[in-house]
């Protein structure tokens, strides 16, 4: 994973609640068996259906901070939402609120997911809609996000915050306590499950 | 010290406790896979050289993009077969036991799981979907995750992951007649709203919660992700018990004793306090359902449309003024007005065999309205054949219905069962999102009774509209 200090990009204005996974990227873009392409899913039906549709505005189109109003990302775990992002070009989402699926998924691919206040995403949202195409730059050492002559505060937990500044892969992190896991395993009672050998209904 | 039952659950799976501000490190029990979460993540081991570490705590199966007819042909949408060889590629490279579609074991992971007994209480699951919360039924801690989580628990077995907040949801009181699981947690998300969760897993509880079935539970602890929250948990009983002995892979002899044992101390301390608390009424419910674009956006089928002026928040009468015009509604339409095209009855959230029969009880001995197209889809290859071996098949088939192989099918519309543009489903699903059963689709989420009751008339039906014949009194609360 990059690692990520601060970026500078155009604000996407996106004046919706609940942008749901489903409309982030629908399933039948979700076919794929890469990581990478899955840029034409992103907000396929709001793309595709609504010229007024802030990305299909021209000062927007190569926005790479989108600015989203409460509850982005409910629904589906799909880490493919996140990869949508990303390959559009989107390096932060601004919200008040953030479905928790998707913000640790954000998290493991380098895109920050940081939490406004009511207020600030008012004014964010003010600034990017009088003057499109205004830059946003995302501090993520001092948690701040300047946008014309305004500063906002917006939160990402500290750990969070520290892995995606060192852009550090989390199986590496936690295999470093290998003998704990093997440790923990040898304390388990031999009734939990297992999946093998293979049982079914017919097989007694 | 005292504790809830999600506080003893994440106790016992530490595996190492995080240190400045580190999340802790969670032992995971059992990670179940599909095709549409996981090529990603058996490509991220490849490329770095890993191994599964417990192939014997991970189980695949078919079930999100797979043909719901025809399965013995080769899947006609090539990048739906790809996705599925890939899954079978990986299984058989790695080791991983998988049911293939035709498999006996077959449907989707949310209720094979449960099927073999692998879901047992007190353990922790996790899953590339959202739907994982299902198996918070059993009294384990079970929650979706992303596909980075999924190669991070296929490596590790564990999880870095910070504690949650706890929520009782306290339902007291027992359901009407024709009330159901699927009416309790609608009403809930409908309360607490699509982020009312959110940081929370939710504890289920109260006297109405005792008296469901292990299968109405699930129904239950399934929709909790629709309320933001990661997880929904129900403290195991007898009624779990019973449920779990005697399946394949369910403890036996000693090792039953044992786990029964340590089971019956899964439940929240008398003396422990919960972050927050939500109580409900269920004497007072109805049958409840979805008129938005979020499962939130409901109300009992009695009332009528609401109005975007009637909601005094910004945000929600925004909410509700895209939501009317996408899902074409006007203000006032009473809400068994509304006329559909599609009665979906399937999916994790009401795809059990329970489900099935409290759908063919509705059906039996009536005839579909002729402008709905009925799709009848279980829960997974057993459960279909079950219901065959009950006779159930016949009544769909006799009443109009299509009865068809298992699989996730129009809940997410990733196979060719979808909505056409404008084209308005009752779906015992679990999300009602733009588009989410096919591009333009509108859908409004039902219970399997109310799904039966308007496969009848053609309108968002209960089954006390059916007239004389319908016998209500007959109707038990069902899971």
């Amino acid at each position: 994973m990059e690692a990520f200090t601060t970026h500078t990009g155009i604000g996407v204005p996106l004046r919706r609640s609940n942008v749901d996974t489903d409309q982030i990227i629908p399933a039948v873009y979700l076919k794929r068996v890469t990581k990478t392409g899955f840029d034409d899913g992103l907000f396929n039906a709001w793309r595709t259906n609504d010229p007024e549709f802030v990305l299909n505005q021209p000062a927007y189109a190569k926005g790479s901070v989108l600015v989203a109003g409460p509850d982005f990302g409910t629904g589906s775990s799909r880490e493919h939402a996140v990869w949508a992002l990303r390959d559009y070009g989107f390096k932060a989402v601004l919200s008040t609120r953030f479905a928790e699926i998707f913000r640790g998924n954000a998290g493991k691919q380098g895109l920050v997911a940081g939490i406004l206040s009511q207020d600030d995403l008012e004014q964010l949202w003010k600034i990017l809609e009088e003057n499109p195409g205004t830059e946003v730059t995302v501090d993520l050492e001092n948690l701040q996000a300047h946008a014309g002559d305004s500063t906002f505060r917006f939160e990402v937990d500290d750990y969070t915050r520290w892995r995606l500044m060192e852009g550090l892969d989390d199986i590496g992190l936690t295999l470093r306590h290998e003998q704990d896991i093997t440790d923990f395993e040898a304390t388990r009672p031999s009734w939990m499950p297992k999946t093998l050998p293979v049982r079914t209904a017919d097989s007694d | 010290m005292a504790g809830t039952l999600a506080e003893k659950v994440w106790a016992d799976h530490v595996v190492r406790r995080g240190e400045n501000g580190e999340p802790d490190l969670l032992y995971i029990d059992l990670q179940l896979l599909h095709e549409v979460t996981s090529p990603q993540a058996f490509d991220g081991l490849r490329q770095e050289g890993r191994a599964p570490r417990r192939i014997d705590q991970t189980i695949a199966t078919e079930d999100h993009n797979t043909p719901t007819i025809d399965i013995d042909k080769p899947i006609a949408d090539i990048t739906s077969r790809t996705q599925i060889n890939t899954l079978r590629r990986n299984a058989e490279e790695f080791g991983v036991r998988i049911h293939s579609l035709g498999d006996v074991d077959q449907g989707i992971v949310h209720v094979v799981g449960p099927q073999l007994g692998l879901t047992m209480p007190g353990i922790t699951v996790v899953c590339g979907d959202s739907h994982t919360s299902t198996h918070g039924a059993f009294g384990a801690l079970a929650f979706g995750i992303g596909t980075s989580e999924v190669e991070h628990v296929l490596a590790t077995q564990t999880l870095p992951l910070n504690p949650f907040k706890t929520m009782a949801i306290t339902v007291n009181g027992s359901l009407k007649p024709g009330v159901t699981a699927k009416d309790i947690i609608l009403a809930v998300i409908a309360k607490i709203g699509t982020g009312g969760g959110a940081g929370y897993v939710l504890e289920y509880r109260g006297e109405a919660i005792r008296q469901l079935s292990m299968e109405g539970r699930m129904t239950i602890c399934n929709m909790s992700i629709e309320a933001g929250a990661r997880a929904g948990m129900i403290a195991p009983d007898e009624t779990t018990f019973e449920y779990v002995q005697g399946r394949p892979h369910a403890p036996q002899g000693t090792d039953w004793d044992e786990a029964v044992a340590y089971w019956r101390t899964l439940r929240t301390d008398d003396d422990a306090t919960f972050d927050t608390e939500v109580f409900i009424d269920a004497d007072a419910l109805e049958p409840f359902v979805t008129w938005g674009t979020n499962p939130g956006q409901g109300l009992p089928l009695s009332a009528s449309v609401p109005a975007p002026e009637d909601f005094t928040d910004d945000s929600a009468r925004n909410a509700a003024e895209r939501a009317l015009e996408y899902m074409d509604l006007v203000p006032g339409t009473p809400l068994k007005d509304i006329k559909v095209d599609t009665v979906f009855m399937g999916s994790c959230t009401n795809g059990r065999i329970e489900d099935l029969r409290a759908f063919a009880s509705v059906l039996e001995g009536r005839r579909k309205h002729p402008d709905v197209r009925v799709l009848v889809v279980p829960g997974s290859a057993r459960v279909r054949l079950q219901a065959e071996q009950e006779g159930l098949d016949r009544i769909f088939l006799d009443f109009g219905a299509e009865w068809r192989q298992a699989g996730c099918s129009m809940c997410l519309g990733m196979n060719p069962d979808q909505l056409a543009p404008g084209e308005r489903a009752a779906s015992t699903s679990n999300r009602n999102f733009e588009g989410r059963q096919g591009k333009g689709g509108r859908t409004h989420l039902v219970s399997p009774v109310v799904a039966a009751a308007t496969a009848v008339r053609g309108t968002l039906s209960s089954p006390s509209d059916l007239g004389a014949d319908s016998a209500p009194s007959d109707l038990q609360p069902v899971a």
